[in-house]
């Protein structure tokens, strides 16, 4: 079962494992919003060290308000990038307002 | 509340020695993004491992010549040919969206064979731009090979900085409520834009659409073409 499901408000780890990995640097740490899980995909950490990537990973699509990347984003407040995650690398964010 | 606290995947690999050192023999760290400024190293090492492939039997001697050569094949009349069905057929962009590798193949198209494919359709309401910031994932079988600029460390690097202004550039001013979505593909999945349709184009034809369909239109930095650019 996924561990997260659409709108749960997530914190991306702020992690730099020395393997391979395609969290890119600008949204870790980052707070964002689950749009949906996606479904469950071959590990592509462990695929690029040469292992056969299971098991499967849940994963899911994260929406992040531009502002919350960029603090100089001015351009409009409602625009966002979408970027799929592995389930270990988002938390669920106990930040503000909890 | 967080289960996976301490439970950070970690999949064995190690780098054989903390310190890197590269073929020289030098140690060196990894400052992020750099410029492409070594290309002919990493012709000369691609190359090299082409050689060892065939060697040892991995892969036919043509086998990456020919896969080159059906990519090519590939032109983004593909794509915009689906995004014209969908404009026309709404049963069919309702499939598309909800199903789009098995709606891509009974089109009689090829999906992408080794990653997902999802459909986004951009309404007056919500645009999306498409980037891939770690390296070039792209739907090339539906668009063909990538453009150059897509590749590039500056696209890579501004299209989820200043979305808008590559659109600017790329001749589309989008009025301040339409939300910008700028989708970064990782290696599992590809995505591949619906274009708004322009308007005074009803009635059209299926074929007469797709020639308003550009490339540019499906990973969404720009407009379909309007009727008015292509009577010109």
């Amino acid at each position: 079962m996924p561990a997260f499901s659409a709108g749960d408000r997530v914190r991306v780890r702020d992690e730099t494992p020395r393997h391979h990995h395609r969290t890119p640097q600008y949204v870790k740490a980052r707070r964002g919003r689950v749009v949906e899980f996606i479904g469950a995909y071959l590990n592509s950490e462990t695929r690029a060290h040469g292992g056969d990537g299971l098991p499967r990973v849940p994963m899911y699509r994260v929406e992040f308000d531009m502002t919350e990347l960029w603090s100089e984003y001015t351009a409009s407040a409602t625009d966002k990038v979408w970027i799929d995650l592995y389930e270990h690398w988002i938390e669920h964010d106990r930040g503000t307002g909890d | 509340m967080s289960n996976h606290e301490g439970e950070f995947y970690d999949t064995g690999w190690r780098p054989k020695n903390d310190v890197h050192r590269d073929e020289d023999g030098r140690p060196h760290d990894h400052p992020g993004l750099q410029e492409d400024t070594s290309l002919g190293v990493r012709a000369a090492r691609a190359l090299a491992m082409h050689e060892l492939l065939v060697e040892k039997g991995v892969i036919g001697p043509s086998d990456v010549d020919e896969d080159i050569a059906a990519r090519g094949n590939v032109v983004p009349g593909n794509g915009a040919a689906l995004v014209a069905k969908a404009w026309v057929a709404p049963e069919f962009k309702a499939t598309l969206l909800a199903h789009p590798k098995q709606t891509i193949a009974e089109a009689g198209f090829v999906p992408e064979h080794n990653a997902d494919i999802i459909v986004l359709e951009n309404t007056s309401d919500v645009q999306y731009m498409v980037v891939c910031t770690l390296c070039s994932c792209y739907p090339g079988r539906l668009l063909g090979p990538p453009p150059d600029w897509y590749k590039s460390l500056e696209y890579r690097s501004r299209a989820v900085r200043e979305p808008r202004k590559i659109m600017s550039e790329f001749g589309l001013e989008l009025a301040e409520d339409v939300e910008v979505r700028v989708v970064d593909s990782n290696s599992e999945l590809r995505f591949f834009v619906i274009p708004l349709r322009p308007p005074g184009t009803e009635g059209w034809s299926e074929d007469e659409l797709a020639n308003l369909v550009t490339r540019d239109s499906m990973i969404g930095v720009s407009a379909a073409l309007t009727p008015d650019a292509v009577n010109a």
